[in-house]
C-alpha cells in the first residue's frame, strides 16, 4: 500500500463532508417524520426488547433499569447497523459518479459513516435525557465513551470497505447484508449483559468487536465499574486487522469499479 | 517519476501505449457470488472459459502541449469515451501510462452527482466540490455562476422543480467556471439547445483563450474545427490519423461516403408495439436517380424509401413517421394520412413507400425516426420509436461559402434577403467621402 492512497484521501477530505452532507440532507429532507427517525428507530425497539426481555424473559441490566440498559446499547448499535446496509450500497448507487469523476472511491463508504453519526447525537440527547429521568449520573469513566465511538467507527469503516467493494462484483451482497446484521444484533451484548453469558461463550463473543465497544461504552457510560479490558482489547486487534483488510482489498478492487459498476 | 515525461516541460498531456481491454460477458457471469461460488465448487480445476475480449483502446500515444486545444473525432464505440475515462483516471488501463501535469477537471456528463431532493444552491455546492472545487472557490463564484444558468428565482427550489434545460444550464454554469490547466469534456456539447450550445461553446473558447490545455470528444465537426487546434481520429480503439483539424475531419467525412450505411436494418428490432401484420424493415436514402447516398448534406434533394414485410393482405394501412432531434424535440410528424393518400389494399410480402424531398432543410445534426403504420382493422399494425437514424452534414446551403452547422439551429428555410438599394448606396457614398 503506498502512500499517495492516504494522500489522496486527504485532498478531497472536502468531498468527503460534502458527500456526507448530502446523505444528510436527503435523507432528512424525504422522510415525514425527518430527524425524529433517529430516536424513533431504536426507541420501538428499546420498547419491544423491555416488554420481551426485560418484563417477560427477564434478562438481567446489570443493576440499570432495563429500558436504559437496552437504549444504551439501541444507539450505538442502530448507528453501526444503519451505516453497514448503507456504506454497502453506496458504491452501486453512486455508481452514476464513480463512471463519470475520479475521487477515492473509499469517499463513498466513509461519507456513509460519517453521516450516520448525526442520527447517532440525535439518539445519544435523547439517551441523556432518559438517564435524567432515571436519575443515572455517568461517573469518571464518562471520558472513555469517545474511545469506544472511535472504535464502533472504524469497525464500520472497515467492514462498510470490505462490503461495499464486494456488492460491486457480487450483486447478491445486498441480499446477504440484512441478514449479516440481524445475526450480529444477536452476537452482540445489546439485550443481554455480557455477564450474563458463560465463560465459554463470552471467549466466542469475544471475536466480534462490537461486543468489546458496546460493553465497554455501557460501561462507561454507567460506570459499572467491570470493564473487561481483555475483551476490548481483543476488539482494538480485530478491528485492527479489519481496517487492513479492507483498506487492502478496496485499494485492490477499486480500479475496476467503474468498469463493473 | 519516469524521466521521458519531463522532456518537454510545456508538455500537459502524454499518453504511453495504452490499451484498455473489456472482457465482454464477464459481468453477466460474476456479479452473482452464489453463481461463482457455485462454478467453483462444481468444476474447481476446469479453466474459465474463454470469452469475448474487446480492445476499447489499442497501444494508443500521443502527446499533448500545454494551451492544445485538441478535438477526439471516430464513430460511436471507437473509444473515444474510453480513451477520456483512462485520462480522467476514471478507469484504468490493462497496459500503458498516462501522465496529465496539472490540475485537470474532466467533464464528462453535464451536472454529475445533482441530487434531485437538493435545491440549485446546494447542488451548485454538491457539484462543484465533486468537480475538484474548493467550498470558498464556489462561493465567489455563485453569482457568477447564478448569472449563466439564469436560475437565480430558483436557487432555492429543489431541482426535481427544474426543467430539463434549467438543469443543463445550471450544470454547465458550474463546469464553466472550473478553472483547471486541462481540461476533458465528452459529448456535453451535444445537448441543450441551440442558444445553450452557443453559451457552451463560447466558454470552451474562453477557455481556449485563457490559454488552458483542453481535450474534448465531439460529433458536431463545426466545433471540432472552429476551436481546436488539433484533431485526433480514433477508430477502433486506434489513433488513425492526428493533425490539422480540417484534414482530419475531411479524412473521417471521406470514410462515410465509402461505408455502406445508406440503409437502415429494422428486421431486427425488438423493441416495437404493433399487430405486426406489416412491419418496416428498413429505412434507405437516395438520391433523385435512385441510388443509394451515401452521405445526406443540408439542402439535398433526396427519396427516403421505407420498406416494408406484409404477413398477408392489409386493407387501407397509412404509413407515415416522426422525426425528432437527438434532444427529442419533435421536427416533423408526417404520413400518408396526413396527405389523404388512400391505399386500398397492399398485398402480402415486400415492398415500399417513398417520400420525395426536394429540399431537406435540416440543419447538420443527428436526426431519428419514429415509425409508424396504421390501419382500419387494428389500430397500430408497426410502431417503432427512434430506430433509424438520419445523420445530415454541412453544405454550403446559402451558396455564400458559410457553412450552417447545428449551432443554428435545426432547420433553415429557402430564402433571400433584401437590403434596400438606397441604403446600399447611402453607405456607399458615405464610405467614399471619409
Amino acid at each position: 500500500m503506498n502512500s499517495e492512497w492516504f494522500t489522496d484521501f486527504w485532498r478531497y477530505r472536502e468531498l468527503l463532508y460534502f458527500l456526507a452532507w448530502r446523505d444528510v440532507k436527503v435523507r432528512y429532507k424525504q422522510a415525514a417524520l425527518g430527524a425524529s427517525w433517529a430516536v424513533i428507530q431504536p426507541l420501538l425497539t428499546m420498547v419491544i426488547f423491555t416488554l420481551f426481555f426485560g418484563r417477560l424473559a427477564r434478562v438481567p441490566s446489570d443493576g440499570i433499569p432495563y429500558p436504559l440498559f437496552s437504549f444504551c446499547a439501541l444507539v450505538p448499535w442502530t448507528y453501526f447497523s444503519t451505516t453497514l446496509s448503507q456504506a454497502g450500497n453506496s458504491l452501486v448507487s453512486n455508481s452514476s459518479l464513480i463512471t463519470k469523476v475520479y475521487f477515492p472511491r473509499a469517499l463513498l463508504p466513509a461519507a456513509t459513516v460519517l453521516s450516520g453519526l448525526v442520527d447517532f447525537a440525535m439518539g445519544s440527547t435523547f439517551l441523556a435525557l432518559m438517564m435524567i429521568y432515571y436519575r443515572v449520573k455517568p461517573g469518571w469513566s464518562f471520558f472513555l465513551v469517545p474511545f469506544f465511538l472511535g472504535g464502533m467507527i472504524l469497525l464500520a469503516f472497515s467492514v462498510s470497505m470490505i462490503l461495499a467493494a464486494m456488492n460491486v462484483r457480487y450483486r447478491d451482497v445486498k441480499y446477504a447484508l440484512p441478514f449479516l446484521v440481524q445475526i450480529w444484533l444477536f452476537v452482540t451484548p445489546i439485550i443481554y449483559p455480557i455477564a450474563f453469558l458463560t465463560p465459554k461463550m463470552k471467549r466466542f463473543l469475544a471475536f466480534n468487536p462490537m461486543a468489546g465497544f458496546l460493553e465497554g461504552f455501557r460501561s462507561s457510560l454507567f460506570n459499572t465499574g467491570h470493564m473487561d479490558w481483555s475483551l476490548v482489547g481483543t476488539a482494538v486487534i480485530i478491528t485492527t486487522i479489519l481496517l487492513v483488510i479492507g483498506a487492502t482489498y478496496f485499494r485492490r478492487t477499486e480500479r475496476s469499479f467503474a468498469d463493473i459498476v | 517519476m519516469s524521466s521521458r515525461f519531463d522532456e518537454n516541460m510545456s508538455q500537459a498531456i502524454a499518453v504511453e501505449k495504452v490499451s484498455k481491454k473489456f472482457v465482454l460477458g464477464a459481468l453477466q457471469r460474476d456479479t452473482m457470488l452464489r453463481e461463482r461460488l457455485i462454478s467453483m465448487l462444481s468444476a474447481p480445476f476446469r479453466r474459465r472459459s474463454a470469452l469475448n475480449v474487446l480492445w476499447a483502446l489499442r497501444d494508443v500515444s500521443f502527446r499533448v502541449d500545454a494551451g492544445e486545444v485538441v478535438g477526439i473525432i471516430g464513430r460511436n464505440g471507437a473509444g473515444k469515451s474510453t480513451l477520456l475515462k483512462v485520462l480522467s483516471k476514471i478507469t484504468y488501463p490493462t497496459s500503458g501510462e498516462v501522465h496529465v501535469s496539472g490540475r485537470i477537471a474532466s467533464l464528462l456528463e453535464v451536472g454529475t452527482g445533482f441530487h434531485e431532493e437538493l435545491t440549485g444552491r446546494e447542488n451548485i455546492y454538491l457539484n462543484g466540490s465533486i468537480l475538484g472545487m474548493k467550498h470558498g472557490e464556489v462561493a465567489a463564484k455563485l453569482d457568477s455562476m447564478v448569472e449563466f444558468a439564469g436560475v437565480a428565482q430558483f436557487l432555492d427550489t429543489p431541482i426535481k422543480r427544474y426543467s430539463t434545460g434549467m438543469r443543463l444550464r445550471l450544470g454547465f454554469a458550474v463546469a464553466a467556471h472550473l478553472d483547471p490547466d486541462v481540461l476533458i469534456v465528452d459529448e456535453v456539447l451535444a445537448v441543450g439547445d441551440a442558444g445553450f450550445q452557443r453559451k457552451c461553446l463560447n466558454a470552451m473558447d474562453g477557455l481556449r483563450s485563457g490559454g488552458r490545455t483542453v481535450l474534448f470528444v465531439s460529433h458536431n465537426m463545426a466545433a471540432v474545427e472552429n476551436l481546436c487546434s488539433r484533431c485526433i481520429w480514433i477508430d477502433a480503439g486506434k489513433v488513425v490519423m492526428d493533425g490539422a483539424p480540417r484534414e482530419v475531419i475531411e479524412a473521417y467525412m471521406n470514410t462515410f461516403a465509402n461505408a455502406r450505411e445508406a440503409m437502415a436494418d429494422l428486421r431486427s428490432v425488438k423493441d416495437r408495439r404493433g399487430s405486426g401484420e406489416i412491419r418496416y424493415t428498413g429505412v434507405e436514402y437516395l438520391n433523385t436517380a435512385g441510388e443509394p447516398l451515401q452521405v445526406v448534406r443540408s439542402g439535398d434533394s433526396l427519396i427516403i424509401r421505407f420498406h416494408y414485410h406484409a404477413s398477408k393482405p392489409i386493407p387501407f394501412p397509412s404509413f407515415g413517421f416522426r422525426l425528432y432531434t437527438e434532444f427529442g424535440t419533435l421536427v416533423t410528424d408526417t404520413s400518408t394520412w396526413h396527405h389523404a393518400i388512400d391505399i386500398p389494399l397492399v398485398p402480402p410480402g415486400d415492398g415500399y413507400v417513398d417520400l420525395h424531398i426536394d429540399f431537406l432543410n435540416l440543419l447538420p445534426a443527428r436526426y431519428y425516426f419514429s415509425l409508424w403504420i396504421t390501419g382500419t382493422a387494428s389500430p397500430v399494425h408497426d410502431n417503432i420509436e427512434y430506430c433509424a437514424q438520419l445523420e445530415v452534414e454541412l453544405s454550403n446551403v446559402y451558396s455564400s461559402g458559410r457553412m450552417l452547422d447545428s449551432r443554428s439551429g435545426i432547420v433553415f428555410f429557402p430564402q433571400r434577403w433584401k437590403v434596400n438599394e438606397a441604403v446600399l448606396a447611402d453607405a456607399s457614398g458615405k464610405t467614399e467621402e471619409t
